[in-house]
């Protein structure tokens, strides 16, 4: 009977003994659904237990508590050896002793393929990842691109069910790496693999994913799609790590199924029509959260209402965009405009200490609990 | 004459060279050539060297003698190339059985615990710390007929009333095998450690990962990644067991007289340099050849010389 998902964590937890002594999770009560097909990231900073969760569904560890199931079977103790999943190696692990046409075809000698079966899939796998021709090279001779490349034909090439990819671009400069992005999405959109990948680059994440977990200090903070992660995040802590928040703290007026009324103090003002993704309570204590694309600056002497007044701290510009401090009533707004158009004269900017309106759009923000 | 070395990249390469080359000629090739020299002479009747440009030598070694029952001039007499012949067999077979031994030992340290694995290695180097030939001479106390084994061997049999008779083991073939695998045994144990320890733990895992069980991954990842360490294990074993006669003067006596015991003969009782300087020709040339075809095939090891 085949799963609806790939893989399939439930309640997971990793405990290690550091060599401090202490009893650590590095992976605490994890529940995880990953849908065949799809392309999962696990996103999160370092120490986070990305790895840690990733090696428990290759098989290299096991778990402490829970259970790992793929293609609906319970992994239990079923070692690397015998699990339709490959994985690619953050440093790759390439067998430095073999030219990349026998790293490729190692996993299928371990398979009992015949000669030439290897022969006609390794040639194809190298030839999805552009390597056609350099069969005889040995991985030293390649530079890191094309090491990586090997790396993911190596696991490909046993069409496994579930591919694992533990920060594979992390050693590429940056230019490579998004030509890479781009290559290995192409790669499961044809293949149809799932893929979990694993990295701590939001914009990596956020570019390739289907959905992505939001991982830290090994708990599951967030799971949903990109534009669910990053319009709608479920707490402060998911809110902060993906992109950039103002936070306003503020308290509860009224609620209705799916937004809030929220008195502000610092801004003296109520704002009505804020979107909330959890169930809150009159008098509750809150943040408001809103990205700094979302605000604009208005003129100071605008009278509408969701416009307030401010001071200009300073303003950065980038090139693309400029940044801009504001004080609003003693709370700093970072605000982000898009310079859509050219300007040469250095008074056209903002300035310190001019005075302007800050347009707080209210669909435009989020409730959340005021703890992270 | 400054300022050309300071220019002429050539002249300061010659003059870098210097030393080493110097070094060279005093130590290796004057050497190398005297003994050449002597080789092609015949011993004079007070065991001096007449000097002339004779096989003579050479010939000897290979069967041929003047030292015939009457009427012969010459025949045939396999004495020397029995005993070079034996070296080489000898020399193999240590190193067969070294390399079996060590292997596994190797392995089981690098495979250790951090904190245990120097302690190893220490219990590897300890031996090192004495001196080779009493290292020898506690074998001598092992295998003598009176010696520790066979007193053992004698208790034990009278605990069970059995009639013993000790064993002969001192002055076989077999205590001279015993005594040059203990002795070069850490020179094996030490470059395939090295070369064990540099393997990545990733790539045990990537080879699980494609599928391999833990003995195909040994023979497919394992195994290759430290034949370095092996061939450079077999050279330091190697080379001076086809040269070393001390083991097999204490634990072979006459019984088993390899070509290091035959060139000591030759120069020290039996007073015929001439004859020495060819067997230690003959036996740098085998050992050379030996180990020409075995790089030629393994490489140098180089991966560990230079780590
Ligand atoms: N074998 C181990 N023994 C003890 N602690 C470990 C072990 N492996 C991992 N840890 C700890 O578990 C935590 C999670 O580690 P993990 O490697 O999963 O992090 P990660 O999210 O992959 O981080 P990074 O982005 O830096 O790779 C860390 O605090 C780490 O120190
Ligand atoms: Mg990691």
């Amino acid at each position: 009977m085949q799963s609806e998902f790939a893989v399939e964590l439930r309640d997971v937890v990793k405990q290690f003994v550091t060599p401090e002594g202490n009893l650590l999770n590095a992976v605490d009560h994890v529940t995880m659904q990953i849908k065949n097909g799809e392309f999962f990231s696990m996103l999160g900073s370092s120490g986070c237990g990305k790895t840690t969760s990733l090696r428990m569904i290759a098989g290299f560890e096991w778990p402490t508590e829970g259970e790992v199931y793929i293609e609906g079977k319970p992994m239990g103790h079923t070692p690397p050896f015998q699990r339709k999943v490959n994985t690619v190696f953050q440093n790759y692990a390439l067998f430095q002793h073999m030219t990349v046409y026998q790293n490729v075809a190692f996993g299928l000698e371990m398979e009992g393929a015949d000669k030439n079966e290897i022969e006609k899939r390794v040639k194809r796998a190298l030839e999805m990842v552009q390597l056609t021709g350099m069969e005889r090279r040995k991985p030293r001779q390649l530079s890191g691109g094309q090491q990586q490349r090997v790396a993911v034909a190596r696991a490909l090439v046993k069409l496994p069910d579930v591919l694992l990819l533990d920060e594979p671009l992390g050693a590429l400069d940056l230019k490579l790496r998004k030509e890479m992005q781009l290559e290995l999405k192409a790669l499961q959109q044809e293949l149809g693999i799932t893929f979990i990948y694993v990295t701590h680059d939001q914009e990596e994440a956020l570019t390739m994913s289907d959905r992505i977990a939001v991982m830290s200090k090994g708990k599951v903070m967030q799971m949903g799609t990109p534009v669910e992660i990053y319009e709608r995040p479920a707490n402060r802590f998911v809110a902060d790590f993906i992109g950039e928040s103002n936070f306003l703290e503020g308290k509860i007026k009224s609620v209705s199924a799916d937004e809030a009324s929220v008195f502000v103090p610092a801004l003296n003002a109520e704002l009505s029509g804020v979107p909330m993704s959890k169930d809150f309570v009159n008098g509750e204590e809150v943040v408001i959260s809103i990205r700094p694309e979302k605000i604009r600056i208005v003129d100071a002497d605008a009278e509408k209402d969701g416009v307030f007044r401010a001071k200009v701290i300073n303003s950065i510009y980038i090139g693309s965009d400029t940044h801009v401090f504001l004080d609003c009533n003693g709370v700093r707004l970072k605000v982000m405009e898009q310079n859509h158009i050219s300007r040469l004269d250095p008074h056209s900017f903002y300035h310190k200490d001019q005075a302007v309106g800050v347009y707080l759009i209210p669909e435009n923000t989020l409730v959340l609990k005021k703890e992270a | 004459m400054l300022q050309r070395l300071r220019e002429n990249k050539a002249w300061q390469g010659t003059l870098l060279a210097l030393p080493t080359t110097l070094w060279l000629f005093v130590l290796l090739v004057i050497p190398l050539f005297l003994t050449l020299v002597v080789s092609f002479g015949r011993r004079s009747p007070d065991g001096g060297v007449i000097y002339g440009f004779s096989f003579h030598n050479y010939l000897r070694l290979i069967g041929y003698s003047t030292n015939c029952p009457a009427g012969q001039s010459a025949c045939f007499d396999p004495l020397y190339a029995q005993i070079l012949w034996r070296s080489l067999t000898l020399a193999f077979w240590t190193t067969v059985i070294v390399i079996l031994l060590a292997y596994p030992l190797a392995y089981f340290i690098a495979r250790s615990h951090p904190r245990r694995r120097n302690t190893f290695l220490m219990l590897v180097l300890v031996p090192l710390w004495t001196n080779f030939v009493i290292r020898v001479y506690a074998w001598m106390m092992l295998l003598r007929e009176q010696g520790v084994i066979n007193g053992v061997l004698g208790w034990i049999a009278a605990q069970f009333g059995l009639p013993f008779q000790p064993l002969q083991m001192l002055y076989t073939p077999g205590a001279v095998l015993v005594g040059m695998v203990y002795e070069f045994l850490p020179f094996m144990i030490l470059p395939i450690f090295t070369s064990l320890e540099k393997i990545e733990l990733p790539l045990y895992e990537a080879a699980a990962d494609l599928g391999a069980n833990p003995f195909r991954t040994f023979l497919r990842v394992t195994l290759p990644l430290s034949m370095p360490g092996v061939v450079a294990g077999t050279i330091l074993v190697f080379i001076p067991v086809m040269g070393t006669f001390i083991v097999s003067d204490l634990l072979g006596g006459k019984q088993v007289i390899l070509v290091g015991n035959l060139i000591q003969n030759q120069f020290l009782s039996a007073r015929d340099p001439t004859f020495g300087s060819a067997a230690s020709l003959i036996l740098m040339i085998m050992t050379l050849i030996v180990t020409y075809f075995y790089t030629r095939k393994f490489g140098f090891g180089e991966e560990i010389i230079t780590a």
